[in-house]
């Protein structure tokens, strides 16, 4: 397990890769009325990691609980596997790890694995499930002893256990520290290696943008933004009002130029100062940077930085 | 890595022994689970043993109902009282507990066959019956002399473990239709007064007319009278009455639990 991040290897998708998982003009209407989905369309491929983001009440939820087969469309075609996930069949090739109030705490670890384990013919190996999902020494306690952290890498585990195709994570990370977080990074990161597919939903955006090959932003029940979380970000600070997209770069640092200085300086796009710290967004970073070390000899702190995940999706959720 | 052939696992044979260990793995971890949780054993275990010590062998000691010793009516009636306290509370409470906290769905996102689950919280409910029927049985015998054959004895614990269907059917309405935090107070307004109307509490001779007519609805008077007849106690109507008293109970159950959860998909 490496201290240091490892850069996601872009994996090409050829065009017509066969999709894995698809949700082809969803519509879903609840009785209440309320129009959760509106010709929501979006496929999972072999081998891919993809975020699912959104804000709460866009319809993330009642996408994946059509995937997971939970419920019906209104209108619209849900494909898993180029079956129907409302099969339990179909559901021997994926495994699901949920936000739970609560499991049964009166059983211990290595027994609801092996309960989960034993609905797949093919189940991961008891010790790889284990492993992978960081449970070495606890196996034998009660789920209700366990800590915050621990019960989620039992439900992460209790997702793995039957070694399946397509994998759903619900904020996988919560109340995880540092080191663990890592390792399950790590851990879904060997899953799309090994060819599977996962979707992952997250609130945690630095999550999104290390672990997803693909993010899908979605509100009010529509895709509103499809990509690499590059691409993402792009299209973000292209929402928020930049003139060009293509090498957004953000400049923080500590300087006493006025804010009419800053807009001059070329390449500059936006410039505001708050509390002493001036933040500056340029299509040309290095250009910009040349002339304001020039202008300002005793400027410091200074910070260069990709726009942040966090900035682009509040940009393209905001309407 | 991702030129590796999208071959389809070859489908799975669901081969029976594996459906089998399914149900059985499920039912065993259920059982477990509720044994564990000493709040749930204890009391539901401990209330029908005390109230049959109390009300079948301390009070009315030596006392006759017909030609019946108390102890042994009380016993075909605490039985019943027992399993439905441990079908409601097992079944129902379980059922609303995992509903609201969202453990269910996990079960329900797993391929695991939903029929087991349902037979698993039956079996456990049943199982947790046999217990009380045991120890009230063993009371019984040893400090009222009550006596009971081997048969009437076999009879009684299958009469329970058929019985569990019924209140099974009933706890997952009270799952379905109560939210969780009012489910156990909604559960005890249910139990307690559907048993002691049903003749559990004391014989059903001994209630107003009135409520010996309204007993006829309840499933707790069709099974502890089923229970009695097996012990050659004479009691009011045929087998076969209570048998369809029974069945007719289960099926408005099962009516109203499949429109509840109906309404329960539509909306979520």
């Amino acid at each position: 397990m490496s201290a240091v991040l490892d850069p996601i290897q872009a994996i090409p998708f050829t065009a017509g890769a066969a999709a894995v998982a698809s949700l082809c003009h969803i519509t879903k209407r609840y009785a209440n009325g309320v129009l959760a989905l509106d010709d929501l369309s979006l496929k999972l491929h072999h081998g891919e990691i993809v975020a699912l983001l959104g804000p709460n009440g866009a319809g993330k939820s009642t996408a994946v609980k059509l995937l997971m087969g939970l419920s019906a469309p209104t209108s619209g075609a849900v494909r898993i596997f180029d079956a129907d996930p409302r099969q339990a069949a179909t559901r021997l090739r994926t495994g699901v790890m949920l936000q739970l109030g609560k499991a049964p705490e009166m059983l211990r670890v290595r027994e609801h694995l092996n309960i989960f384990r034993g609905y797949y013919p093919d189940p991961m190996p008891y010790a790889d499930l284990v492993r992978a999902a960081g449970l070495e020494g606890i196996e034998s306690r009660m789920f209700g002893q366990l800590s915050g952290g621990q019960k989620q890498r039992t439900l992460f585990a209790i997702a793995l256990a039957g070694d399946p195709d397509l994998v759903f994570l619900d904020e996988p990370t919560v109340g995880l520290d540092i080191e663990a977080r890592r390792a399950m990074w790590a851990e879904i990161r060997s899953l799309a290696a090994r060819g599977k597919t996962v979707l992952l939903t997250t609130h945690y955006l630095e999550e999104a943008d290390a672990l997803a090959h693909r993010i899908i932003v979605i509100n009010k029940g529509r895709v509103i933004c499809e990509g690499t979380p590059a691409e993402v970000k792009s299209l973000g600070a292209a929402t928020a009002g930049a003139s060009t997209s293509r090498t957004l770069k953000i400049i923080r640092c500590v300087t006493d130029l006025p804010q009419s200085t800053l807009l001059a300086i070329p390449g500059v796009t936006t410039a505001e100062v708050k509390a002493d710290l001036t933040c500056i967004s340029s299509t040309q970073p290095e250009r910009t940077l040349r002339e304001l070390l020039a202008l300002d000899p005793s400027l410091h702190s200074l910070e260069v930085q990709s726009p942040a995940l966090e900035d682009a999706f509040l940009a393209l959720t905001s309407n | 890595m991702s030129t590796a052939a999208l071959t389809l696992r070859a489908a799975p044979s669901n081969s029976f022994a594996h459906t089998l260990r399914i149900f059985i793995t499920e039912a065993r971890f259920e059982f477990i689970r509720l044994l564990r949780t000493r709040a749930f054993s204890l009391a539901v275990i401990g209330f029908p043993v005390i109230f049959y010590l109390f009300f079948g062998l301390i009070m009315n000691r030596g006392e006759h109902i017909g030609s019946m010793l108390v102890a042994k009516y009380m016993l075909a009636t605490y039985a019943v009282f027992g399993m439905v306290g441990a079908a409601l509370f097992g079944i129902g409470g379980g059922l609303a507990s995992e509903l609201s906290t969202g453990w269910l769905e996990l079960k329900r996102a797993s391929p695991m066959p939903p029929f087991a689950y349902l037979v698993a919280k039956c079996c456990s409910a049943a199982a947790f019956g046999l217990i009380i029927i045991s120890i009230i049985t063993m009371l019984g015998i040893t400090v009222a002399h009550v006596s009971i054959t081997l048969p009437e004895y076999a009879r009684m614990m299958a009469l329970t473990v058929v019985g569990t269907i019924p209140f099974a059917c009933l706890g997952i309405v009270i799952a379905l239709l109560v939210p969780f935090n009012a489910a156990p107070g909604v559960i005890n307004i249910i139990y307690l007064p559907m048993s002691f109307c049903g003749g559990l509490w004391m014989p059903i001779t001994m209630l107003p007319h009135w409520l010996q007519k309204f007993a006829l609805l309840l499933p707790t008077y069709h099974l502890s009278q089923l229970v009695l007849a097996t012990f050659r106690y004479p009691t009011a109507g045929s087998a076969i009455s209570h048998w369809l008293g029974l069945l007719g109970f289960t099926l408005v159950m099962l009516g109203v639990a499949a429109i509840a959860y109906r309404r329960l998909e539509q909306n979520s």
